[in-house]
């Protein structure tokens, strides 16, 4: 457990670090996310990590992690009373535009992606020199 | 009985521990009804515990400023578990190698799609710039919404509070809305998740499959780039 929180918290203050240094537009989580990507696949084989390329307190801490990510948005949440003001001015075309372009959102890039990967799939498919997996 | 709670409360309340265990308790009463609710979407445990936690505050007088001395430190785990993600990520990497037009076209399209319909019909009815562009970075995860909403003209408390809002909608409907577009595959699920709704939406889908969970992270992150590249410009359209 102890080394898990090691790997994840090391890796998160690497991201840090090279989002100051290096002035990424990408917020120091999500570098130390993609680093530690490459770390498993690295350690894994064929471009990807098996499940022997994951330690298993990463993976138990990770999973545990994962499987209540929502509870760690809830202070953030709360915040939205802070914010009541501005909210009950423009309430309706705030509400309409959260509404709309969250829903449209969604559709859109499940839409395209369902669509895309299943013609991708069955041109995969159709030619017949590439091994089935 | 007034009196006895306040002498409890008050040494108590000086201290992280009470708001700790009040937001503890509010996000696990929200699983059981979630649960009784036979998993019902709108039973969402982060909006139930978000709920429950402003009412004792508005009941108690309690500022946001004090609530959020305690209950920074569930906030602070966040950050490792971005990182986490990387492990659902890196085990289903080859599902991703091989879509990858899918992901570049769906993120691009619904990237596009969530940023300027929020701008336009906020303009429609009548919304002023700020709420607009307050709107514009809300799909993007927290950190980068904040810092394009305040480069582009938006209010970033407003931001932050769209953002939790449009993920806890994307949360909410995100399933029955594809399912009901007869999108059945998990990695568009999970794509759709990060894109419109980033981490919270995430954290509806992630638990419940692991191919979901390595496409939301990468639709979190590929998001946040190619919001962060084409808002800005979007803002240079409507000046201030």
């Amino acid at each position: 457990m102890a080394s898990a929180f090691a790997i994840l918290i090391g890796l998160q203050l690497a991201g840090e670090v090279l989002c100051q240094t290096l002035h990424l537009p990408l917020p120091g989580p999500l570098i130390g996310m993609a680093l530690l990507t490459v770390v498993l696949v690295a350690r894994g084989s064929a471009g990807t990590a098996g499940e022997h390329a994951v330690p298993p307190s990463l993976l138990k801490a990770a999973n545990g992690l994962i499987a209540n990510m929502g509870l760690l948005f809830v202070p953030a949440g709360v915040g939205i009373i802070a914010e009541l003001g501005i909210l009950r001015r423009e309430w309706l075309a705030i509400l309409a535009g959260l509404l709309i372009s969250t829903v449209l959102g969604l559709a859109v890039t499940g839409l395209v992606m369902h669509h895309v990967s299943r013609v991708a799939g069955a041109r995969q498919r159709s030619a017949p020199e590439v091994p089935a997996e | 009985m007034d009196h006895v709670l306040l002498a409890v409360w008050q040494p108590l309340g000086l201290t992280p521990l009470p708001w700790l265990a009040v937001t503890l308790a509010a996000y696990m009463l929200g699983q059981i009804v979630q649960r009784a609710c036979k998993g019902a979407p709108l039973a969402n445990p982060v909006l139930i515990a978000i709920l429950i936690v402003s009412a004792l505050l508005e009941a108690t007088g309690t500022s946001y400023a004090r609530y959020f001395a305690g209950a920074q430190f569930i906030q602070f785990l966040l950050g490792p578990a971005t990182v986490a993600l990387a492990v659902p990520l890196a085990l289903n990497l080859n599902h991703v190698r091989r879509s990858l037009p899918g992901v570049g076209l769906a993120l691009l399209a619904g990237s596009l799609t969530s940023a300027l319909s929020g701008v336009a019909v906020v303009a429609w009815l009548g919304g002023g710039r700020e709420a607009a562009f307050s709107m514009a970075p809300k799909a993007v995860t927290t950190p980068i919404a904040l810092s394009l909403s305040q480069e582009i003209g938006g209010v970033p408390a407003l931001t932050a509070a769209l953002a939790i809002a449009g993920g806890i909608i994307a949360a909410i409907v995100g399933r029955t809305v594809l399912r009901w577009l007869r999108v059945e595959d998990w990695r568009a699920h999970g794509l759709a998740a990060g894109v419109a709704g980033s981490g919270i939406a995430a954290a509806q889908v992630a638990p419940l499959n692991g191919l979901a969970a390595a496409f939301a992270a990468v639709g979190i992150g590929l998001n946040g780039l190619l919001t962060a590249a084409f808002v800005p410009l979007l803002a240079m359209l409507w000046p201030r």
